[in-house]
């Protein structure tokens, strides 16, 4: 789960790391106010889940207050990357002396928690990984001390970016308060870009950037309100509340499978078949009736879907339970697309005996049910 | 033939008490996997699915001589079972279990390998070397002994592909679900050496997705290290870009992990793709 700047900065605050102040506005006189009492000049940054918000022109620097109101006009009526501005932060312009580039980030490939600087700021930090890898400077710690350490594991690592002694000191425990915030919160990424330093020679996190582990959110019901649902589709929220994994596409043929694996193979072959899916949908491991209830709910009320494919392999899923499932959406539900169903696996025999009866449409493999979904109206 | 396992391999199970513990105990002990023993904390002393239940791997160990765990405790307290298989210096891990913490994972792995515990998942299906052990929640049926070795980061593609398999008369040597969590015990360079050294391995499909760096990994040690004949299948390549796609580690995150970006790192290696499911039967044969 991503942030905001905002929400990723104020949690920066609560473990210690500088931040400037800022108020995040929805409306231009929400923040005309909040320039007002913070001073001029202020920059107004779209919080939108996605980098190169300033190439966007999701930044702004203003310099007048006559200038405010249109400014953030502008900036919340933009769409960046696919996502609507709906909020902006306003906080005050600071004098940059220089900009460094610091983050802490679960390295899944090396499999450890690294930290990763640059002597060099506000840059995209793959890039400069590839192209001058000689300018990065990493740190791997072990998960269990993450938490622990004091600012002294961090000197070297600080005084290769800061050639002052006192910025250094003052950088490695903004890196020890990083790894308090990563075991604190569970995050995956903690990133500041850039960490400046400012004209009296002070750091700060002018940007801020935080993923939380979806996985720890059960641990953490304080951070659980910091999703942005606005941002996010409806009926992804409502699947993932009834325990789906939901993704929209642009498609006319709905999935319903069981398995992630599973489920973005049989949307490849759709596609591979000249079929468009409209969605993944994964019922998951154990998939019970109430699941797949769901699914077809969230299916039906789409009127882009033409007709809809089922591929189920029982594993820890079972069929019957899937089939039940399946019989009780169809009562519950007006199901006017034709619905092709793969099902095999543990309890098949039981599964399509249940279902024996029903308007679903039996294919023997998934190649078989695909094609015949895509036949069906599903050509893209 | 296998790796990692085989018919005396001896198995407790981590959580044997819980549904799916126990449900798969029995399903395991039908196929003719050695479960000597089970763990759950509190629960020692007692009995379940025939086989004697410990409060602590270390515990089961001892009694049973057991070198494999699998385990099947809930996500919320998996870091702690993890631990405490670490400090048992079994041989082999395996988590089904999905929804841990990274940073529980992550922690966990470290005690592991420093103990010399191969971990294998979180969040897999498991392994099994048909006829001889199933160390999983794979349905068995759709298995049959032979010389073909799969590692996979799916559960359920995993089954469609053993099946196609299976149909088309290649069995398998055995058949590893690594798991599709961001951090896994094993990747695909760590096990694809063990298939290049087994004699009883003639070929080996990797079952990749979007997410990640390690089929690009695989690509490079299979082009300079290996002599069998290697297939992979990349799932998602209609996956959308910032969309986690159902496993935790499943989200294409840039343009080098994304499936097709994979695909012809695989190709450029020398290492055929399969496009469909069913054609890793004719790539395997050709």
């Amino acid at each position: 789960m991503k942030l905001h700047e905002y929400q990723a900065k104020a949690l920066f605050k609560e473990y210690g790391i500088p931040v400037p102040e800022g108020t995040v506005a929805r409306t231009p006189a929400d923040a005309v106010a909040a320039a007002e009492s913070l001073g001029l000049p202020v920059a107004i940054k779209a919080q939108v889940h996605i980098g190169g918000r300033g190439k966007a022109g999701g930044v702004k620097l203003i310099d007048d207050a006559a200038g405010i109101a249109s400014a953030t006009e502008t900036v919340l009526g933009l769409t960046i990357g696919g996502f609507p501005v709906t909020k902006v932060l306003v906080t005050p312009a600071v004098d940059i002396e220089k900009e460094l580039y610091v983050s802490l980030l679960i390295d899944r490939n090396a499999r450890k928690a690294v930290y990763i600087g640059c002597e060099e700021g506000g840059i995209d930090i793959e890039t400069v990984a590839r192209t001058s890898p000689e300018k990065i400077v990493r740190c791997e710690v072990p998960a269990h001390r993450l938490g622990e350490l004091q600012a002294g594991f961090f000197t070297e690592f600080a005084e290769r970016l800061c050639d002052d002694a006192t910025q250094a000191a003052e950088l490695a425990t903004i890196m020890v308060s990083i790894g308090e915030l990563c075991v604190g919160t569970d995050a995956s990424l903690v990133e500041i870009n850039p960490l400046i330093a400012d004209t009296a020679g002070s750091l700060l996190a002018l940007d801020a950037k935080i993923v939380l582990d979806d996985n720890a959110l059960f641990r953490h019901p304080d951070l659980f309100s910091l999703r942005d649902e606005e941002l996010e589709d409806p009926d992804e929220i409502r699947t993932r509340e009834a325990g789906l994994s939901f993704v929209r596409m642009e498609g006319t043929i709905g999935c319903i499978v069981n398995g992630a694996g599973l489920a973005m193979a049989t949307m490849d072959v759709v596609k591979h078949l000249g079929g468009a899916p409209a969605n993944f949908l994964d019922i998951g491991g154990g998939a019970s009736r109430d699941k797949v209830v769901a699914a077809f709910e969230v299916l039906l009320k789409d009127p882009r879907v033409k007709v809809i494919l089922v591929n189920i392999f029982g594993g820890i899923t079972r069929c019957d339970e899937v089939a039940r499932g399946m019989v009780a959406a169809l009562d519950e539900s007006d199901v006017q697309v034709p619905v092709f169903i793969r099902l095999t696996g543990t309890n098949e025999e039981d599964g399509r005996a249940i279902l024996e009866g029903t308007q679903l449409i039996f294919a023997e493999t998934l190649e078989d049910a695909a094609a015949r979904a895509v036949n069906t109206g599903g050509a893209a | 033939m296998s790796i990692l396992v085989s018919a005396d391999t001896r198995v407790i199970v981590q959580g044997i008490t819980g549904r799916d513990g126990s449900f798969h105990t029995a399903r395991m002990i039908e196929y003719g996997t050695r479960i000597v023993g089970g763990v759950t904390p509190g629960k020692g002393g007692q009995t379940k699915q025939g086989v004697p239940v410990f409060h602590s791997v270390p515990e089961a160990v001892a009694a049973t001589e057991a070198e494999v765990s699998i385990m099947f405790v809930p996500a919320k307290f998996a870091k702690g079972a993890m631990l405490d298989a670490a400090s048992a210096d079994l041989k082999l891990l395996i988590v089904i279990t999905e929804g841990i913490p990274t940073l529980d994972v992550l922690e966990a792995y470290e005690a592991l390998s420093a103990r010399g515990t191969r971990l294998i998942g979180p969040n897999c299906p498991g392994i099994i070397s048909p006829n001889a052990c199933k160390i999983g929640i794979m349905p068995a049926d759709i298995h049959a002994s032979g010389r073909t070795g799969l590692i996979s980061r799916s559960g359920t593609l995993t089954y469609e592909i053993v099946k196609g398999l299976t149909v088309a008369g290649m069995g398998q040597s055995t058949c590893i679900g690594i798991g599709g969590d961001p951090i896994i015990g094993s990747t695909f360079v760590d096990l694809l050496p063990l298939f290049e050294a087994d004699p009883e391995t003639e070929s080996v499909v990797i079952v990749g997705e979007i997410g990640g760096r390690d089929e690009v990994v695989a690509a490079e040690y299979i082009r300079d290290h290996m002599e069998k004949r290697v297939v992979a299948f990349v799932a998602g390549l209609t996956a959308p870009q910032g969309k986690r796609m159902g496993h935790a580690g499943a989200i294409v995150g840039g343009e080098e992990d994304t499936a097709s970006a994979k695909i012809e790192k695989l190709e450029d290696a020398g290492i055929p793709v399969a496009r469909m499911v069913s054609d890793i039967v004719r790539l395997l044969d050709a």
